[in-house]
C-alpha cells in the first residue's frame, strides 16, 4: 500500500515537472478561465440580467464548473501522450506498483484543477464576486468543486486511455464538453432557454453543480420558478452525478489501461 | 552444447518451449529453449522480425507467453513477474526515457521506482551520467539529446539499480563506432562483475565480440546455436564479393575463383554479384589475376568479413526475406 502511494507521488512529480517544461499545458486551467471571466463579465455581462443579484456574482460559480469540466482535456492529453510513447514499457519493467502510473497522472492533474479553482476565485474577487455565506457553506462549496474536479480528471483519463492519439482528446473534449457546459445554467439563467433546451439544462449535472456552488457561496442562483427535482436538490444531485461518473469512469479506465498494455 | 562446467553453474535465464502467438496463427516466436549461465552473455542474432524483441519482451514480463515457460533470476516470468522486475534492467530498442525531463531527473526517477533511497538514486545517477559521457548534458531536457545520447541514457537507466540480469535490445543500433566500442567495454565490465546479459544484435561481429553463446533466430525460430567459434566454423570467416559487368560472366567467375573457395559459391544474377566463402591466406591480387585470365570483367572485387546475410545464406541456403516492418511486438 505504501508502495503505491510512494510510486504515485513520484510519478505525479514527473507530470508536474513536465508543466515546468511546457507551461502552455497549464493554459486551459489558468489563462483560459481568466479570459472567460473577463469576456463574460465585461462583454456579455451588460446584456445578461440575473434576477436577485449582479451578473458577476452569478457568473463565477458557472465559470468554476465550466473550467473544471474542460479540465478533462489535461489528463486526457497527458495520458494519451504517454501511452503512445516507449516510456510506458520502461515503467512496466520496473518493480513499481502498476496502478501508480494512473494514480500519478490523477494526482498531478488534480493539482492542476486546484490551481485553476484558486486562480478563478482570486480573479472573481477582483471583478466583484464574493462569498456571502458562512465558513461551513464556503467549504462545502469548494468541497463540491473538488469532488467534481476528481470526477472530471477520471473522465479525462478514460478518454486518454481510449483514444489513439493525444490530438483526439481535444476534439472529444470540445464535442462533448462544450455543448454540455453551455446548455446549462453556467452563463445564463436557464429560464430564458427554449422549452426543449430548458428541460435538458435542468437535468444537466453542470447546471446542478453551478447552482449548488452558488447556493453554498450565497450567490444569486436564478433557479426557474418550476425547477425539476434535480435543481430542487442541486447539492444532492451534484453529489450523485459525480459519484456515478466515478463509479463508471474509474473501472473503465483501469480496464482500458490493462488492455492497452496487454501483450 | 553446454558442457558440464556450464551446467554446474547456476542458470540465470531459462526458457522452455517459449512461444508467442499474435492473432490466430501468427507466431512471432516458437519453440525457444534457452539456458543462460550466471555471469555470461547470450547473444540473440537475427534480422528484424526474427523474434529477438519478442524474446526480450517475454523475458522482461512486458509480454505473456502463448506457450512454454521462462524464468529469470529464479523467478517465473508469469507467476512471479514482480520479482523478476526487481532483478532486471532493460534497455529496449525504442528509447524509453522521458523527453520532458532532464537526463538526471530521468535517472533519479527510475532509480526511485527501483526503490532506491533518494540519496542513493541521486549518487548513482551522477556516477552513470559521468560513465556514459553525458554528465555535461545532465541538466538538459532529453528531447534535446541526440539519438546516441538518448540511447546511452537509456542504458544508464537500465543499470541504475545494479540489476543482476540485464536485457539489451540492439544496444548499439544507431551508435557511432566510438560509442559502440565504449558500450562493448561496459558490457565486458558488467560481465566481469558477475552480471548476466542477454543482448540482441543484427551485427555478427558484435555477437562474436561479446557473446559467450549465440542463438541465431530466423522467422521466430532458433536455427543455430553455439559459441562464436563453433558458429564460425560452420559459417566461415571471410567472403570474397565480386561484381561483374554482365550476369553471363558469373559462371566464368565461379570457375576462376574455385581454387580460392572454401564452400559453395553464391551467385546473385539480379545483382550481377558472386559471393564466395574464402579460404585462409588468399591474396586479393591472385584473385584479380585469375579473374582476368578467365576473361571476367569485374567491376568490383573485395574481400570482407562474413555478414549476418552470409550466415543466413549458409544456414538456410537463402537470404532472409525482407521484413519491411519492425518486429510485430515493437
Amino acid at each position: 500500500m505504501t508502495a503505491v502511494v510512494t510510486d504515485s507521488l513520484l510519478l505525479a512529480r514527473r507530470n508536474l515537472a513536465h508543466i515546468r517544461q511546457i507551461p502552455e499545458k497549464l493554459l486551459d486551467v489558468t489563462l483560459q478561465p481568466i479570459m472567460f471571466v473577463l469576456l463574460f463579465a465585461f462583454v456579455f455581462g451588460g446584456v445578461i440580467g440575473v434576477p436577485g443579484g449582479s451578473y458577476r456574482e452569478y457568473l463565477i460559480g458557472g465559470i468554476l464548473v465550466q473550467t473544471i469540466a474542460f479540465g478533462m482535456i489535461g489528463p486526457g492529453t497527458s495520458l494519451a501522450t504517454d501511452l503512445t510513447e516507449g516510456i510506458v514499457d520502461r515503467f512496466r519493467t520496473l518493480p513499481m506498483a502498476r496502478s501508480a502510473f494512473l494514480y500519478g497522472h490523477m494526482l498531478a492533474e488534480f493539482a492542476g484543477m486546484v490551481l485553476a479553482i484558486t486562480i478563478l476565485s482570486v480573479c472573481g474577487l477582483i471583478v466583484g464576486w464574493g462569498i456571502h455565506a458562512g465558513v461551513g457553506h464556503a467549504l462545502a462549496g469548494y468541497g463540491l468543486l473538488l469532488v467534481f474536479a476528481l470526477a472530471m480528471v477520471w473522465i479525462g483519463l478514460l478518454v486518454g486511455v481510449s483514444v489513439r492519439s493525444a490530438d483526439a482528446v481535444m476534439g472529444v473534449g470540445f464535442m462533448v464538453v462544450f455543448p454540455l457546459t453551455f446548455v446549462a445554467s453556467t452563463f445564463v439563467p436557464i429560464a430564458g432557454l427554449p422549452a426543449g433546451l430548458e428541460q435538458f439544462a435542468s437535468w444537466n449535472p453542470i447546471s446542478a453543480l453551478a447552482i449548488a456552488v452558488r447556493t453554498q457561496f450565497g450567490n444569486p442562483t436564478a433557479i426557474p420558478h418550476d425547477p425539476g427535482w434535480a435543481l430542487q436538490h442541486p447539492v444532492l444531485y451534484s453529489v450523485i452525478s459525480c459519484a456515478a461518473i466515478l463509479a463508471v469512469a474509474v473501472p473503465l479506465t483501469i480496464r482500458g489501461y490493462r488492455r492497452r498494455t496487454a501483450d | 552444447m553446454y558442457d558440464s562446467t556450464t551446467r554446474s553453474r547456476s542458470i540465470t535465464i531459462e526458457a522452455q518451449n517459449l512461444g508467442k502467438r499474435y492473432g490466430d496463427d501468427l507466431w512471432a516466436l516458437r519453440n525457444l529453449d534457452l539456458e543462460v549461465g550466471a555471469g555470461t552473455v547470450l547473444g540473440l542474432l537475427g534480422h528484424n522480425g526474427a523474434g529477438k524483441t519478442t524474446t526480450i519482451r517475454l523475458l522482461t514480463t512486458l509480454s505473456t507467453p502463448s506457450e512454454g515457460s521462462a524464468s529469470v533470476a529464479g523467478h517465473d516470468v508469469v507467476t512471479a513477474a514482480a520479482r523478476v522486475r526487481a532483478d532486471i534492467g532493460v534497455a529496449a530498442q525504442a528509447a524509453t526515457v522521458d523527453g520532458l525531463l532532464t537526463g538526471r531527473a530521468n535517472l533519479e526517477l527510475i532509480g526511485r521506482l527501483y526503490r532506491l533511497p533518494a540519496a542513493d538514486a541521486r549518487k548513482r545517477a551522477g556516477e552513470l551520467l559521468e560513465r556514459f559521457g553525458i554528465a555535461d548534458a545532465a541538466e538538459r531536457l532529453v528531447k534535446e539529446y541526440s539519438g546516441g545520447m538518448r540511447r546511452r541514457l537509456d542504458l544508464a537507466a537500465s543499470l541504475i539499480a545494479d540489476p543482476s540480469v540485464i536485457f539489451l535490445d540492439e544496444p548499439t543500433t544507431g551508435l557511432d563506432p566510438a560509442a559502440r566500442r565504449e558500450l562493448w567495454n561496459i558490457v565486458r565490465e558488467l560481465v566481469s562483475g558477475g552480471t548476466t546479459i542477454l543482448l540482441t544484435t543484427q551485427y555478427l561481429d558484435e555477437a562474436d565480440t561479446l557473446a559467450d553463446t549465440i542463438v541465431v533466430l530466423d522467422h521466430g525460430r532458433a536455427i543455430a546455436r553455439g559459441t562464436p567459434s563453433e558458429l564460425k566454423t560452420t559459417i566461415g570467416g571471410e567472403r570474397l564479393e565480386i561484381v561483374v559487368e554482365d550476369a553471363a560472366q558469373l559462371p566464368p567467375a565461379i570457375a576462376a575463383t574455385r581454387s580460392f573457395a572454401d564452400g559453395r559459391p553464391e551467385p546473385d544474377e539480379a545483382g550481377r554479384r558472386l559471393i564466395v566463402p574464402l579460404r585462409e591466406s588468399v591474396r586479393l591480387v591472385d584473385v584479380v589475376r585469375a579473374l582476368d585470365a578467365e576473361g571476367v570483367e569485374a567491376v568490383d572485387v573485395q574481400r570482407r568479413e562474413a555478414t549476418l546475410d552470409d550466415v543466413f545464406l549458409t544456414l538456410t541456403g537463402s537470404r532472409p526475406a525482407e521484413e519491411p516492418q519492425e518486429e510485430i511486438a515493437a
